[in-house]
């Protein structure tokens, strides 16, 4: 099948509409958050108009159903990922499973091989989003362990020189980012996972941007953890994914308690079910799981490949576009080795949310500011940027647009 | 074009040529205050004279709206009392919160009346009254101050 971004835009509602008194919507801004084909909205709405019930816990033919598109959910997004079924959580968000897997540890008593102490080590890079990098300041805090990090290079690779500095005896968790949210950077994994399981540490692998653009399959990859969010691969708001080696599961204590997670409870204590429950407590988000089945699926009809094929195409063009136009500096690789669609720049004198503000007149939605990653903007010497990302229903049109609307900006803000 | 609203010429003007932009060492009190949603940062000074503002100094790194804001700001209150700041800074705010039904006193508010546009705007209100909180909190400080 080839592939047709044109049609792939029918299956997307939001498409329909128009922007700033009638002008075409060119969406550049899917490393936020995707729009969501038609599919993924009817499975959230038909979850409500005809099945609706709390899984696991009634005994009617609703929550039979329920249930069944619940864990039904759950399968397809362990076959997305290459994941056995049991090893996949559902969170609200990637951040909540960060905030679950540090509050998690946190939990560890001493001697289940998740507890940490002054002394330790938790080790993270200067590229990550907020969301994996403050649970991990946090953790250092209430544990004593240290917290230190990978720095990324001027064009925006992460600097793997230090790597037996970095990673130490001492070292419990590895948290990085797959693909950065501001550079576009596509992280080599292998020397790192290499060197963290020599020392006896964990990865925590944060997918957000990788997922949803890229063949990501959690037992090739060699990780030990790995979260993304739905609403960047197609899917709803309100779910996540966590994902961890069943043995690691095993060992790893609780974040949220409550109902649905327990095996047993007296009215002094309660043990655990097996993980995924373990992770799960309350009446989960049944409808959004639903929503985040149906876009992997449409994804894997269209075949992960091809969508990470097009974007290289795109990517590859808009950069090519823009290293002509002569005031414009792109903040991360200038090529498309090891790079995916997210495309941060700065433009002369115009600050980022003007340029943001005029494409925005012009139909154009852009990512403006620092993107929940302070640091990576101080280290790469930019208060902010203007950011570019791509998915597969972008088109060379929308690149086209993009590059004029820079260069229209510039005659807008030099009169 | 609607966009024109939003960047008059004397937003545009402000920004080449931001007023009173350069902190001074003597001040009665000194703030830093951000945007955190988009990075746009401002500190800024406040010396007093008995009850009147004698300077308004800032430096800071942020978009049109929020620099040209600031100049537009310190242009405006140097040489008034405390008192009179406060009712403009209140007459600002109120205008910003208009979601584009007023036009604002022009009387009162002078070249800041060209900010009128920005209320349209829900995501860039944080913008231009970035320097305007930070002279608030500022002006508070240094009445305190010298109270003391
Ligand atoms: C790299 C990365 N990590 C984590 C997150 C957090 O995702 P969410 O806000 O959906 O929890 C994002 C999204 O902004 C991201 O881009």
């Amino acid at each position: 099948m080839s592939f047709d971004p044109v049609a792939i835009r029918r299956d997307f509602p939001i498409f329909d509409r128009t922007i700033r008194d009638g002008k075409r919507l060119v969406y550049l801004d899917s490393g936020a958050t995707s729009q969501k084909p038609q599919v993924v909205i009817d499975a959230e709405v038909d979850f409500y108009r005809l099945h609706n019930a709390a899984v696991h816990r009634g005994a009617h033919q609703l929550a039979e159903e329920a249930t069944d598109i619940y864990e039904g959910a759950r399968q397809s997004v362990a076959a997305f990922i290459g994941a056995d079924i049991d090893e996949v959580i559902f969170t609200k968000s990637a951040t909540e499973s960060l905030n679950l897997i540090s509050y998690a540890m946190g939990n560890a008593p001493t001697g289940n091989r998740f507890h940490l102490k002054a002394g330790d080590a938790i080790v993270v890079t200067e590229m990550e989003h907020h969301a994996n990098l403050i649970p991990w300041q946090q953790l250092a805090a209430r544990t004593g362990a240290s917290l230190s990090w990978f720095e990324v290079t001027p064009e925006g690779r992460l600097d793997l020189s230090k790597i037996d500095s970095v990673i130490t005896e001492k070292t419990k968790v590895v948290a990085l980012t797959h693909q950065s949210n501001v550079l576009g950077t596509i992280n080599p994994l292998e020397a790192i996972i290499a060197r963290a399981h020599e020392v006896g540490a964990v990865i925590v692998l944060d997918a957000c941007q990788s997922v949803p653009h890229m063949a990501v399959d959690v037992k090739d990859l060699g990780v030990d953890f790995l979260t993304f969010s739905g609403h960047k691969v197609l899917g709803p708001t309100g779910v996540g994914i966590f994902w961890g080696r069943s043995e690691l599961l095993a060992e790893l204590p609780p974040f949220l308690t409550g109902g649905s997670m327990i095996e047993t409870v007296t009215m002094t204590g309660a043990t655990w079910a097996p993980a995924p429950r373990k992770f799960e407590a309350g009446v989960p988000n049944m409808a959004q799981a639903a929503g985040l089945a149906a876009a992997v699926k449409y994804i894997s009809n269209i075949g992960i490949e091809n969508v990470h094929a097009h974007e290289v195409l795109l990517t590859k063009y808009l950069l090519e576009k823009m290293s002509e136009i002569e005031a414009l500096r792109i903040v991360g690789p200038t090529n498309t080795d090891s790079r995916g669609g997210s495309i941060s720049f700065t433009f002369g004198d115009i600050h980022p949310h003007d340029l943001g503000q005029f494409l925005d007149s012009q139909g154009i939605a852009v990512r403006t500011g620092h993107h929940c990653a302070w640091p990576l903007n101080r280290k790469m010497g930019v208060p902010a940027t203007t950011r570019a990302s791509l998915y597969l229903y972008n088109t060379l049109e929308d690149c086209d647009a993009l590059i004029a609307g820079i260069n229209d900006a510039q005659k807008y803000f030099g009169r | 074009m609607q966009l024109d609203n939003l960047y008059q010429e004397v937003i545009l003007d402000h920004y080449k040529n931001p007023q009173n932009k350069e902190l001074a060492s003597d001040n009665d009190a000194q703030v830093h205050h951000v945007n955190p949603s988009c990075g746009d940062e401002v500190t800024l000074g406040v010396k007093l004279d008995g009850e009147k503002i004698a300077s308004i100094n800032w430096d800071g790194v942020g978009c049109s709206i929020s620099q040209a804001s600031t100049s537009i700001m310190t242009d405006l209150l140097i040489g008034k009392t405390l008192t009179e700041a406060s009712e403009i800074s209140e007459k600002f705010l109120h205008l910003m919160q208009s979601k584009g039904s007023e036009e604002g006193d022009a009387d009162a508010l002078e070249d800041a009346v060209a900010l009128a546009g920005v209320s349209k705007y829900p995501a860039r209100i944080k913008c231009a009254l970035l320097g305007w909180m930070a002279f608030k909190d500022a002006s508070v400080q240094a009445h305190s101050a010298k109270e003391n």
